[in-house]
């Protein structure tokens, strides 16, 4: 599913519309979008920019500056960034959200979020959703730093994230849920994942929580985070990462394909991202975080 | 529509020499980290299994069984890396592909058929099972049915071996899957008529790391 397949609440409101989204009585409606692309100055260098950046309440995107260190950017043409605020709490029952991404060829972009999201229960039980689509030409980089998803209880939503690569586009992809606040019984999402490459499956998961059989010792257990980062690599087309088990549940997983999942499952948010840290020191440079 | 019961038996029968016997289905390393220790946890871990690998292997045997009565040979290429995409663990995807092969031999043998050629030579195993039902004359649900069957008979059989559980009880926890398997071989069916991107893709971080955790391990008792 494309997010020009998904119905915002009008028939002819399409992501690439550009036209206002009506507010319909159940629920929030909003998309944003941000382009990125490569321009060279007149001095002949060379600058990743943000061509597009379009935000609607309660999605609002920022320019902003490095905040972090970034071995992933040593080689990369001056970066963009950017990063989301969702102003109004929330995604709550009856919300559709649409966040549109598209990085042009040769360019760098770090997306990253100002705050957690929590996903709170509707008025009248409606289910919330999320739809982020991703694009990513040949010879650019897309780092996405999300904070995490907290599944309040009562909660019931869908996070839908779909990502086309080109061959030759490199990934940074980190996905968080915690089931629940501190002691809270955790609502449900299901998140399902879509990445393509080249226009071959690469990467394809749906992960729930708070769904049938999530809490069994196949699935997530009794643990209370679970997360994952999603890296893709040209380089690794001949040079794979390899398979190995890290400290607590986790493990760095390559894929059929220039990509590596390191997926974790952690009694908490803290311990879930020491674990993806851990992972990312395992893939060693450029990934590695340092300390 | 002619009757192929006796076919459904044979290809869902553990005796099937196709090699499935010698793997738990994670649930060795699943008993080595201590998550299955009695009856319940091991009922828990069958559905999260069955809702999980389970439903993924059924989608891709039914889609499977399809294309080959329809003998597409593109489409099981397109089958093939939408499963590959669906299986991060590459210990999974090995031992998948081992079974696969393992499977298409015996089917070749037991009851040959040129479309089978179209399969590849290591297919996943619900991608050979797929086919192999064809080949019997049976259909997509049945394809649905093997695949969810034995993706908790294989583990509860070597929870007996690994956790001397009581047989009895155990095939009474199979018993009581036999609904929830039911729904989702309808599901898998309706999925199979669908976009390949649309067929069942539940994950199982759990299982994904046990399976990379036993690929290491000496004192093993199952391959996988």
């Amino acid at each position: 599913m494309t997010v020009d397949e998904i119905s915002v609440g009008s028939p002819a409101a399409s992501a690439d519309g550009g036209r206002p989204v009506p507010q319909q009585v159940s629920g929030m409606r909003a998309q944003a979008r941000v382009a990125t692309e490569l321009r060279t100055s007149p001095g002949g260098r060379q600058r990743s920019c943000v061509s597009t950046l379009r935000s609607q309440a309660p999605l609002a995107l920022r320019l902003t500056r490095a905040k972090a260190r970034e071995p992933w950017a040593a080689h990369a043409a001056d970066i963009a960034r950017v990063s989301l605020a969702a102003g109004a709490g929330g995604p709550v029952g009856g919300d559709q959200l649409i966040l549109r991404v598209e990085v042009g060829p040769g360019s760098s972009l770090v997306l990253s979020e100002i705050s957690p999201t929590l996903l709170l229960p509707g008025p009248r039980g409606e289910r919330s959703a999320t739809h982020v689509r991703i694009q990513v030409a040949a010879g650019a980089t897309l780092i996405w730093l999300p904070e995490p998803i907290i599944a309040a209880r009562g909660c019931d939503h869908v996070h839908n994230v779909v990502v086309d690569l080109d061959e030759g586009a490199r990934l940074f992809m980190r996905e968080e849920l915690l089931l629940g606040r501190h002691g809270e019984e955790t609502g449900r999402v299901t998140q399902r994942v879509s990445v393509r490459h080249g226009g071959r499956p690469l990467y394809r998961q749906d992960i729930g929580i708070g769904t049938a059989g999530a809490d069994t010792p196949a699935v997530i257990g009794h643990h209370r985070a679970v997360g994952s980062a999603l890296i893709v690599d040209p380089s690794w087309l001949s040079d794979p990462p390899s398979a190995r088990a890290l400290p607590g549940d986790a493990a760095l997983l390559p894929l059929s394909g220039p990509a590596a999942l390191i997926t974790a499952s952690a009694g908490d948010n803290l311990e879930l991202r020491a674990q993806l840290h851990a992972g990312l020191t395992a893939l060693g440079p450029p990934w590695d975080p340092g300390r | 529509m002619v009757d192929h019961g006796a076919a459904l038996l044979l290809l869902a029968d553990g005796r099937f020499p196709a090699g499935g016997y010698a793997h738990s289905g994670g649930l060795e390393p699943t008993i080595a980290a201590g998550r299955v220790h009695d009856l319940a946890t091991l009922e828990a871990f069958l559905q999260g299994r069955a809702l999980t690998a389970g439903a993924v292997a059924a989608g891709f045997a039914a889609a499977a069984c399809g294309t080959l009565s329809d003998e597409d040979g593109k489409r099981f290429i397109a089958l093939d890396a939408e499963l590959d995409a669906r299986m991060p663990s590459p210990a999974q995807r090995t031992t998948s592909r081992q079974l696969g092969r393992q499977l298409l031999r015996a089917v070749g043998a037991i009851r040959p058929d040129p479309r089978l050629e179209h399969v590849g030579a290591r297919p996943h195993q619900p991608i050979g099972l797929g086919a192999a039902v064809a080949v019997f004359g049976l259909g997509r649900r049945d394809a649905a049915w093997v695949a969810l069957h034995e993706s908790v008979a294989g583990p509860a059989a070597a929870a007996v071996r690994l956790l001397s559980l009581d047989p009895f009880s155990t095939h009474a926890a199979l018993a009581r899957l036999g609904p929830l398997l039911d729904e989702l071989a309808g599901s898998a069916v309706a999925a199979s008529h669908g976009e390949l991107d649309d067929l069942p893709a539940g994950g199982a971080p759990l299982l994904d790391i046990a399976a990379e955790d036993h690929a290491v391990r000496h004192t093993r008792l199952f391959a996988s």
